[in-house]
């Protein structure tokens, strides 16, 4: 229920009271000077109704007034209440069991209540929640309120008077205490709340506005949750700058990647009268935004003719330390802005610039995460490109292992089987990272199913390869490949290396390790049929128990926490460790001392291996 | 990190390269020998001796000078590199392609037609 509800509810009671009290009067003096009026048993009849209406009035009364002083309670103003309510109350039965009256019990009391009564009367706090219209409205309710108590208290006495006069056993209500501190606090209050709302009323639109900068503010900082754009932020700290500190024009230019002006009853051309007349008196500091002070500039405008306005207040906006706009209000009066003025405007723009900087941000973790899930699909799509079964063959054994560093790679090996003696390896590195790189793998992984299966010798592979590649590979970009033909009749490997890593070899005759030293350029270096010069067939015989280790860069560029590389020495010296075990193995531990070196899961390139036992 | 310096000596470009060439340095190498060529010096010498590592971005870059350089009719050579380095070029193939001399004498005498 509002405040104004709750005096309507007194008003009410008081009008209810008064205008029966009123039609008893007139009963009476209908009646005239007969011996009904005269009888002391009416008398006492009208004197009780009107007795009966005052306490509820009274009551009524304190019952709003109790919630009106309670309404922004601490905790010793309920205990005072308390105090004040029980003390009521007793007082109530004291003389409701007819004790002998103490005439200094009698004074104190009503002192003590009209003590505490008056300090409740300070309690006054509601007032400040009115608006203008509202606080008229309450200074008439409490005006006519008054009114009525002060009515129906003189029309009691005046009864009682007279009823005392023509009987002696009558009892005055006035040795109540209850109904005099009653009486007493009610009025002292409703006096009270006229005389504050009256004095309040010319302040009152000073309230009113600081609570509309409180909802601006709101607005401001709210319109990140609710806008759309940042468009939107800028107009509504146009708007409520404007609307805030009474401004007759304002424009609020915005620099940048998109260069905007927001004008508000200003068209564009006095806007750049206005800058241009304060570029041309080399006012610094506000609208060239060399600082970060806030300047009524007010005298400056003076000189320039034409223009309406005399007074302008600019201010920066920031985002993240970088001014990107300028918010400028003006006015015809010449010093139209106050300090309280700029102090609210400033902290407007302040929650601008937030307001954009959280909305950038946002739209900055909208874009990751959508680069995040693309990264996600290439790095899928580059999984599903390596082959999930590989040859298995009576003759050889082949283990193979990838993982690819958070970012896309370009690591690729696979496995084809041209007739029962013919099977093709590759392993490949493409340059760089990322979807490209796993774009280029499929390429790669293309030119590898159609040209191996025409059954070529590998140096041609290469060459039609490279021939394919030309027309796909950016600028600076090759891949690195080996190419090998198992012919498992005449137990002989062919192969092309074309800037791949070198194949590490173990032979089970001699026991040794060792690095095939060959030539080759990697595919997409020459551009051109010249390439035939850079690439060469090798051929070797495999035996039983012969390895073969293939292998990407990234294996031998992995580093250690004090940067050292795994290098081609330490990557040979852990496979002698293991040159008796089935490929697996090999691999495994490969891929244990791998991890054991570099002292981190994180690796930070592709690790790649495929391993092949002869038997 | 990498760190790039330009000398200008007897009509021969000297870029020094200093430090690690990885993806993201390496357009920073890629910008400077682009000025170099721009600029045209037909004899541009580099210096690789405080080259320390090389990833296969950087050795792009090297990469997509040759045919370039073979069409204006540039010299390019590389010297100085140690071991490590020269074995990334080599594994590639790059030796072949690229004209890659021990040290400054030599580069010198290569691009001086000696």
């Amino acid at each position: 229920m509002s405040f104004v509800d709750l005096l309507w509810k007194v008003f009410a009671t008081g009008l209810v009271a008064t205008v029966i009290s009123l039609m008893l009067r007139l009963i009476e003096n209908l009646l005239g000077s007969t011996a009904l009026t005269r009888n002391v048993v009416y008398q006492d009849l009208v004197y009780l109704i009107n007795l009966g209406l005052m306490v509820s009035f009274l009551i009524m009364t304190f019952t709003v007034w109790k919630r009106l002083i309670l309404y922004q309670k601490s905790k010793w103003l309920l205990r005072i209440w308390a105090v004040f309510e029980a003390g009521l109350l007793l007082s109530l039965a004291y003389n409701s069991f007819k004790l002998p009256l103490i005439d200094w019990i009698f004074g104190t009391l009503l002192t003590i209540f009209i003590i505490l009564g008056l300090i409740l009367s300070g309690n006054l706090k509601w007032v400040a929640y009115l608006n203008f219209r509202q606080k008229w409205t309450s200074l008439l309710l409490l005006l006519l309120t008054i009114f009525y108590l002060l009515y129906i208290v003189y029309t009691n006495s005046s009864i009682s008077e007279v009823i005392a006069s023509a009987s002696k056993n009558f009892t005055d209500y006035r040795i109540h205490i209850f109904i005099l501190s009653l009486i007493v606090f009610v009025t002292v209050y409703s006096i009270f709340s006229f005389l504050v709302i009256l004095f309040n009323l010319p302040t009152t639109s000073v309230f009113e506005q600081k609570l509309e900068e409180v909802v601006n503010f709101q607005r401001i900082s709210q319109s990140i949750q609710t806008e759309q754009s940042e468009e939107s932020v800028y107009n509504i700290l146009l708007e409520t700058s404007v609307s805030t500190v009474f401004a007759d024009a304002g424009w609020l230019e915005i620099t940048g990647d998109k260069p905007n002006v927001f004008a508000y009853r200003i068209s564009d051309k006095e806007a750049h009268d206005i800058v241009n007349h304060l570029n041309a008196h080399h006012v610094r500091g506000v609208l060239d935004q060399g600082t970060d002070k806030t300047k009524n500039l007010s005298k400056h405008l003076a000189s320039l003719k034409g223009s309406r306005y005399r007074s302008i207040l600019a201010f920066p906006v920031y985002v993240k330390g970088a001014n990107i706009g300028t918010l400028a209000l003006l006015k015809e009066l010449p010093d139209g802005f106050t300090k309280e003025m700029t102090k609210i405007v400033s902290t407007f723009a302040n929650q601008a610039g937030i307001s954009i900087e959280n909305f950038r941000l946002m739209e900055e973790a909208l874009q990751n995460e959508r680069y995040k899930e693309e990264l996600k699909i290439a790095k899928t799509v580059q999984k599903s490109l390596l082959p999930q079964v590989l040859e298995k063959d009576s003759d050889f054994e082949i283990s193979a292992f990838s993982e690819s560093a958070d970012e896309v790679g370009g690591d690729y090996y696979d496995t084809l089987r041209i007739n029962d003696h013919l099977v093709c390896l590759i392993i490949a590195d493409v340059s760089g990272k990322g979807t490209t790189a796993a774009f280029h793998m499929s390429q790669m992984k293309g030119i590898f199913h159609s040209l191996a299966q025409r059954d070529i010798q590998p140096d041609e592979f290469m060459m039609q390869a490279n021939q394919a590649l030309i027309y796909c590979l950016e600028r600076g970009s090759f891949i690195s490949a080996t190419f090998f033909m198992i012919n498992t009749k005449e137990r002989k490997i062919k192969y092309a290396r074309a800037g791949h890593c070198p194949v590490l070899y173990y032979c089970s005759n001699k026991k040794s390790l060792e690095y095939f030293k060959d030539k080759g350029v990697a595919l997409g270096m020459v551009r051109n049929k010249s390439y035939q010069n850079f690439i060469q067939t090798n051929e070797f015989d495999y035996k039983n128990g012969d390895v073969m280790v293939l292998y990407t860069d990234g294996i031998t560029e992995a580093k250690d926490a004090r940067n050292e590389e795994f290098g081609y020495e330490r990557l040979s010296e852990v496979i002698s460790e293991v040159t008796q075990t089935t490929p697996k193995e090999m691999q495994d531990h490969l891929i244990r001392r791998l991890y054991e070196f570099s002292g981190t899961e994180n690796i930070n390139d592709d690790y790649t291996t495929m391993i092949v036992k002869f038997k | 990190m990498i760190s790039i310096k330009r000398l200008q000596e007897d009509g021969i470009d000297f870029i020094m390269v200093i430090g690690e060439i990885d993806a993201s340095s390496s357009i920073e190498l890629d910008l400077t020998i682009a000025k170099s060529v721009g600029e045209g010096y037909s004899k541009i010498l580099i210096d690789c001796s405080a080259l320390e590592y090389i990833s296969s971005a950087g050795l792009g870059v090297f990469m997509s000078y040759i045919e370039e350089c073979k069409d204006r009719n540039i010299q390019m050579v590389l010297f100085g590199m140690s071991d490590k380095v020269a074995n990334t070029f080599s594994i590639l193939g790059l030796n072949e392609l690229l004209r890659i001399a021990k040290d400054k004498v030599q580069a010198k005498q290569m691009v001086n037609g000696l």
